[in-house]
């Protein structure tokens, strides 16, 4: 019998060598005539074990990690003789940092072959689209509604409600898109279930699309993820084959297909209106709202946009009931939502548990504290648009409106944790200077206001005129926030108000310089 | 060791550049898919293929223009042999980014954004590859490197100089 061995392909685990260590464990078997099956998955997401190598046994999954292409012969002596290995972290599922997790989404990530629907089958995919069908569309909408699902791009709009507005519409033809432009820094789980669990966001897209009575679906994918776009073409095709894309999908009366569009290198094209009009093969300008996309979206017909995760949530919550999946989270925000920790972070990954965990306890607890070992300073959370929070805020559970009343917000889920070293006033100055380069030009507050920010920090920076342009920059913050069409313009104040609310004695320059320069 | 492996791409030419808008054209809302397409055969997006598109998706070649220009991807020139992308968002500013990007502006003797003068390697910076829990990260002519740290960026300037 061959030995069967997992080895992740995830872009995370890719970076850091996986492929190497693929090939070596191949080499090696064949050079001493032992025959192994590598399976390429997706990652378990605990990142700091990548590359992660994990043996089949009868008792389920051993894991090593992290693994270098030198420690391959030595790893398999020991898989051949069952002996100890240093690397060797026990079964997988037992690994603490895994096992306290409630991994509803990310349920099958890094465990089946992302490539292979029998594989998704085998594990419970497209349990949740045979429920779907015999529940019929207006079913569909409660369950969905019922389960309490809010969009997890970041603006937490009730996923049921969106639906329900574009189901209630009628036209020609109907659409649902992918947003998949998951550029926020600190973010990476759509990038991890795209190249993980392909066919869990196609089964998501296709249930949204049979409930609505829209035909046609896009994925639009950001350019930097090669390895997404490549496995959602991938799966795409393989569900087109297996029957789950097409015309009477699963057997049913239903017909419902769908594409990948990849994005250009415009981070604004994440928001939602941009997006279409990026899809339609224009400048990505934001549009006003009303028209919502859900009236008046791509092609001027009534559309569902939802982020890969919402998307993602749905099997679940038609396979095990709406039931099962609001009995997670706390207030409002219910389910489970995939975190990513990242930045300066020993354990840096994905954590999927109920909201109501505490940020301390991510940072602290679960993410093991900073790897260069220094203090935890600041955390950055719901990317480039995220507030900046102190440790004096470490108390916030993570929760839409927990973070709303801080004002904060959890955006795509991201936390990006700094250590003491971190200077917030170049922090404060970067978010204006990324606004600035994004801007997609449309209103004034985001094109001219992210200027002026850059400007007057740098003045802040030189020691000029420090509590006059303080005074400025929170002026302009507020016009920016009031004033702007979209979250770009709208969210920059977030970090920029944050690092000087929280972290002040950056920005003012201690008595004793003053007293020098007087 | 992994093989230097080096992008190729045709010389622009008009025929082939036609029948490319062509194999794409159909499609709704194709200007971006043609862009990728021209610039994946070329390098980059000859001035010449923009009336071109605009002529066959029945636009204006200022609103091709406005696409190609409002895009970060799409390069009106070729890029360097190779191209060198460092991340250069939150994640990776907090791993130590910003140290990694000075050293290889110093190495290249290139400011991020810029070609080196024998047309060797292009270093741009680019926000977020999303391996941000293996910060500092890179990309090499589409090879992704995370983790990065001196070592690792010598090597890869090294590599990319070659």
């Amino acid at each position: 019998m061959s030995m069967r061995l997992f080895v992740s392909r995830d872009a995370g685990a890719v970076a850091v060598g996986a492929d190497e260590v693929a090939l070596a464990l191949e080499a090696a078997a064949a050079k001493r005539g032992v025959a192994i099956e590598i399976v390429r998955t997706g990652s378990r997401g605990l990142y700091w074990l990548e590359p992660l190598v994990e043996f089949a046994t009868p008792q389920g999954r051993i894991a090593f990690g992290p693994v270098t292409e030198s420690d391959v012969p030595s790893l398999l002596d020991a898989l051949a003789s069952n002996t100890p290995h240093l690397l060797r972290l026990g079964a997988t599922e037992e690994i603490p940092w895994l096992k306290r997790q409630t991994r509803l989404t990310f349920a099958r990530c890094g465990v089946i072959d992302p490539r292979s629907l029998d594989d998704y089958r085998a594990h419970g995919g497209y349990k949740g689209f045979e429920r779907a069908l015999s529940l019929g569309p207006d079913a569909i909408l409660t369950e969905v509604t019922a389960s309490g699902l809010r969009g997890r791009g970041g603006a937490g709009f009730p996923t049921g409600i969106k639906w329900k507005t574009v189901a209630q519409t009628s036209a020609n033809r109907k659409f649902i898109v992918c947003n998949a432009d998951e550029g926020d820094s600190g973010t990476f789980a759509d990038r991890m279930i795209m190249e993980g669990d392909p066919f869990l966001v196609i089964e998501g897209m296709t249930t949204s699309g049979i409930t609505v009575g829209a035909t046609k679906g896009y994925i639009y994918i950001r350019s930097e993820y090669p390895h997404a776009v490549e496995a959602m073409n991938a799966a795409i095709i393989a569900a087109r084959r297996g029957g789950y894309l097409g015309d009477k999908i699963g057997g049913s009366t239903y017909s419902f297909d769908m594409e990948v569009r990849v994005g250009a290198g415009a981070y604004v094209c994440g928001e939602e209106t941009s997006l279409l009009e990026s899809l339609e093969g224009r400048r990505g300008l934001v549009r006003a709202k009303p028209p919502l996309p859900a009236h008046r979206g791509l092609f001027g017909k009534p559309t569902v946009i939802n982020n890969v995760l919402s998307f993602a949530a749905i099997p679940f919550i038609l396979a095990e009931g709406a039931k099962a999946y609001a009995d997670f989270g706390m207030g409002r925000s219910r389910g489970t939502m995939p975190i990513q920790l990242a930045g300066n972070i020993r354990h840096g990954g994905l954590f999927e548990t109920a909201f109501g965990v505490t940020l301390g306890e991510l940072v602290d607890d679960i993410g093991g504290g900073t790897f260069t070992g220094r203090p935890v300073r600041a955390v950055q959370v719901g990317g480039p648009l995220g507030a900046y929070f102190p440790r004096a805020l470490f108390e916030t559970p993570f929760d839409y409106e927990a973070f709303a009343a801080r004002d904060g917000l959890i955006g795509h889920g991201g936390i990006v944790v700094f250590d003491d070293s971190v200077d917030m006033r170049r922090q404060a100055r970067f978010a204006m200077e990324f606004c600035a380069i994004e801007s997609c030009g449309k209103c004034t507050p985001c094109r001219i206001g992210s200027t002026r920010g850059v400007e007057t920090i740098e003045k802040i920076i030189n020691g000029e005129r420090v509590s006059e342009n303080l005074a400025l920059v929170e002026d302009l913050c507020n016009t920016m926030k009031f004033g702007s069409l979209c979250a770009l313009g709208g969210f920059t104040p977030y970090p920029v108000l944050s690092a000087l609310k929280h972290f002040r004695e950056d920005f003012i320059p201690a008595p004793t310089t003053l007293q020098a320069a007087e | 060791m992994t093989a230097v492996y080096e992008p190729s791409y045709e010389p622009w030419n008009e025929t082939r550049g036609a029948e490319i808008i062509a194999e794409h054209g159909k499609q709704e809302g194709a200007t971006l898919v043609i862009l990728h397409a021209l610039q994946e055969a070329f390098g980059y997006v000859p001035e010449a293929a923009i009336p071109m598109v605009a002529q066959a998706l029945n636009l204006s070649r200022a609103e091709v223009h406005g696409v190609f220009t409002f895009y970060h991807d799409f390069r009106h020139k070729p890029a360097g042999r190779h191209v060198l992308k460092l991340c250069r968002a939150e994640a990776c500013q907090a791993a130590g980014g910003d140290a990694l990007a000075a050293r290889a502006e110093a190495r290249l003797g290139v400011s991020l954004g810029n070609t080196t003068a024998d047309d060797r390697v292009t270093l741009e910076p680019i926000y977020c590859l999303g391996l941000c829990a293996t910060a500092p990260s890179a990309m090499l002519d589409g090879r992704l490197i995370g983790r990065l740290d001196e070592k690792r960026l010598d090597a890869l300037v090294a590599e990319a100089q070659r």
